[in-house]
């Protein structure tokens, strides 16, 4: 019954009458042990949803944040079977709370793909978000079901109503609106527009959706909140890291409090 | 794996050669990435474009650039019969801009306004500032910072061009950082800018349409070395970073079956050190920049870095249709390191009066290794992909460091 955690937790939501909050951070970011313990905490901080990056040495898509904590986790030794090692860490202590992972294909690709998706699975990984693996690419689609994940797909604000069926058709678990055309953690967008993109979404499916990129504050997830189902924050998080990292390397109750505290802020600020 | 019944087809219409190419790009990019196809097929069959592309190439361009017979090297070498075919005769002084020249006429006719583009040895950025002053639009151009350093002389021709360089500092501050960037930009851009890439490397179309563009290179070869010597070449060499002189080259010889067609990469400091840039040689098939090719990286599909004493073969990738040509065996991918590359850069210069590109001197470097043990009525076309003179500085450098 885990791969349908993420419905689940939707259905649990929607019962509370009130948007979920997605929390990003980056596996093994600045360190495993750090990481982990941040990880560990994230639901009891009010994390509905958890979104774990894989490190990636090319983020193309993500902005000076999230390509900084890609790099200081490789750089401590993160890699793709110590992601899935966090995973199954987390899940020795919380058999609810979603886990997706998210990142690019080439390590994947390297891992080699069906073993990636059943050791995920294993591990007790939910879902799937493959950055650049838009739909036209259909090679994990296959091992993604077969092992009984979800593949979330993004959709951003290019993706015109000819396209959004394409797009929706092999989604599962939600869909993921991109609510700027840019790279992760830099500008938003208003919250009038992402409000007029959701409902347009919702046109060609009943899939959940949450939304991400340039959500920072508590104010603004409240905002985005009171039309998406789910919101994400991302480079928010990752930044408090960077920002409380001491000179001489981590600091990790400082970074993990840090983090945690802005979890609770944003969860405050879906709740009020 | 099959041998197809012509090489010159690919790639499918999802832009795959065999496995390779196809489109891994993000969301947001996909529908820019779908437009720009639409627009250039659209453009290549539009008589009124290719007319207009012809006239700017040999008005502004300066083609059909010469075949050369290059009589003191192949004396010197004592063997083949050696030709250049001369991009860095070009307009800007190497091959880029056949593409340059292609790409801006289809962001115009896309009625873009803000051209973005990559570059590592400086020459396609140099190239891209050229074509956007020639029709007064925008430009931006993503540089690593290492490579700002060592092609200091591009540096300040795109400047002077009007060109905006935006120093990347990211990863290892080469071309490839630099195809990141602009692709983060890109994707915040959407709406009125237009990625020139540079070679025949990104999503598709890019790897065909850049093809298509530089193989004038190939086209104009065979009719010179048809009407001077009478016959096609016995063997081509170029090149190869991304791999767009080579496939400009190649591609109009692939279904020639008696045509030996090899590929020099850069081996770097040799490929045992782990410096080098020989993605064919000691790659592994991966997914970069919106292709699956192959690349230079780790047992976790981690990209590692590139080296190279060119900046311009300084990429851990390679087009996916050389991918494709180098499993179908149709390409011998061979290498040349740092030291072979100098010393042919030197060879070149004195034999022939030509400062060729550190680029181009890889090619050079291998006909010299292969040249002396052929007949004298074989016939060896190299591609001198551009000229030198961005390069002596590093030259200047790399002789004083060995001499010390």
């Amino acid at each position: 019954m885990s791969g349908s955690r993420i419905s689940a937790r939707f259905d649990r939501l929607k019962s509370e009458n009130r948007p979920g909050l997605v929390t990003f951070i980056t596996a093994g970011d600045p360190d495993r042990g750090t990481s982990q313990s941040i990880l560990d905490a994230l639901p009891e901080a009010g994390a509905d949803l958890i979104e774990l990056g894989m490190p990636f040495s090319d983020p193309m898509a993500d902005g000076p944040a999230i390509q900084a904590a890609s790099l200081r986790a490789l750089k401590n030794g993160a890699n793709m079977k110590q992601t899935l090692e966090m995973v199954a860490s987390f899940r020795n202590n919380d058999g609810q709370t979603p886990v997706i992972l998210m990142g690019y294909y080439n390590p994947i690709y390297a891992y080699g793909p069906e073993k990636f998706m059943a050791d995920a699975k294993s591990a007790g990984v939910d879902g799937l978000i493959v950055v650049d693996l838009p739909p036209e690419e259909t090679e994990l689609q296959k091992p993604v079901k077969a092992a009984g994940l979800d593949f979330i797909y993004l959709t951003a604000p290019t993706t015109g109503d000819d396209r959004l069926p394409h797009v929706v058709e092999h989604a599962g678990g939600f869909i993921y609106y991109v609510s700027i055309t840019g790279i992760t953690g830099t500008k938003s967008a208003s919250a009038g527009a992402v409000e007029t993109a959701v409902e347009r979404i919702r046109r060609h499916t009943s899939l959940p959706i949450a939304v991400g990129f340039g959500i920072k504050t508590p104010a603004q997830a409240a905002e985005i909140g009171r039309f998406a189902d789910a919101v994400v924050v991302g480079s928010a998080l990752v930044s408090q890291i960077e920002e409380n990292l001491n000179g001489d390397g981590p600091a990790a109750g400082a970074c993990r409090d840090a983090v945690l505290g802005l979890v609770r802020d944003l969860a405050g600020g879906l709740k009020s | 794996m099959t041998k197809p019944n012509t090489y010159q087809r690919g790639p499918d219409s999802d832009g795959h050669f065999g496995l390779y190419g196809g489109r891994y790009v993000a969301e947001t990019l996909m529908p820019l990435i779908l437009d720009v196809e639409r627009a250039y097929d659209e453009a290549r069959n539009d008589p009124a474009f290719r007319a207009e592309l012809n006239s700017y190439l040999t008005s502004y361009v300066g083609r059909p650039t010469p075949l050369y017979f290059a009589e003191r090297l192949t004396e010197q070498l004592g063997g083949a019969r050696i030709y250049f075919k001369r991009e860095d005769l070009n307009h800007t002084g190497a091959h880029k801009i056949n593409n340059c020249m292609g790409q801006i006429l289809l962001a115009k006719r896309m009625g873009k306004r803000r051209i973005i583009a990559e570059t590592g040895a400086g020459q396609h950025g140099v190239a891209t500032a050229t074509v956007c002053a020639l029709f007064g639009l925008e430009c931006v151009v993503y540089m690593g910072e290492i490579d700002i350093e060592r092609q200091a002389p591009n540096v300040c021709r795109m400047k002077m061009l009007g060109a905006e360089v935006r120093p990347v500092t990211s990863g290892s501050g080469t071309l490839k950082d630099a195809m990141n960037d602009a692709l983060r930009d890109w994707v915040a851009t959407v709406e009125d800018t237009y990625y020139l890439i540079g070679t025949v490397a990104g999503p598709h179309p890019y790897p065909t349409m850049v093809r298509d563009y530089q193989s004038v290179i190939g086209d104009e070869t065979k009719a010179q070395i048809n009407e001077i010597e009478g016959r096609n070449p016995d063997t081509l060499l170029a090149c190869i970073g991304g791999g767009s002189n080579a496939i400009g080259m190649f591609h109009p010889f692939l279904d020639d079956e008696e045509v030996r067609i090899i590929a020099v990469e850069a081996s770097g400091e040799g490929i045992e050190t782990g410096k080098h840039a020989a993605s064919l040689t000691a790659g592994e098939p991966g997914v970069l920049h919106g292709n699956r090719t192959y690349l230079l990286q780790d047992d976790d599909g981690q990209i590692t870095e590139a080296h190279s004493i060119s900046a311009g073969l300084d990429y851990p990738g390679i087009g996916p249709e050389h991918a494709w040509l180098h499993d179908l065996g149709r390409v011998e991918y061979v290498s040349i390191r740092d030291d072979e590359a100098v010393d042919a850069f030197q060879l070149c210069t004195e034999a022939e009066g030509i400062i060729p590109a550190l680029e181009s001197a890889h090619a050079v470097a291998h006909a010299a290794k292969i040249a002396p043990g052929l007949a004298p009525d074989h016939l060896m076309v190299i591609n001198m992909s551009g000229r030198g003179d961005k390069d002596l500085e590093s030259v200047g450098a790399y002789l004083k460091a060995r001499e010390s």
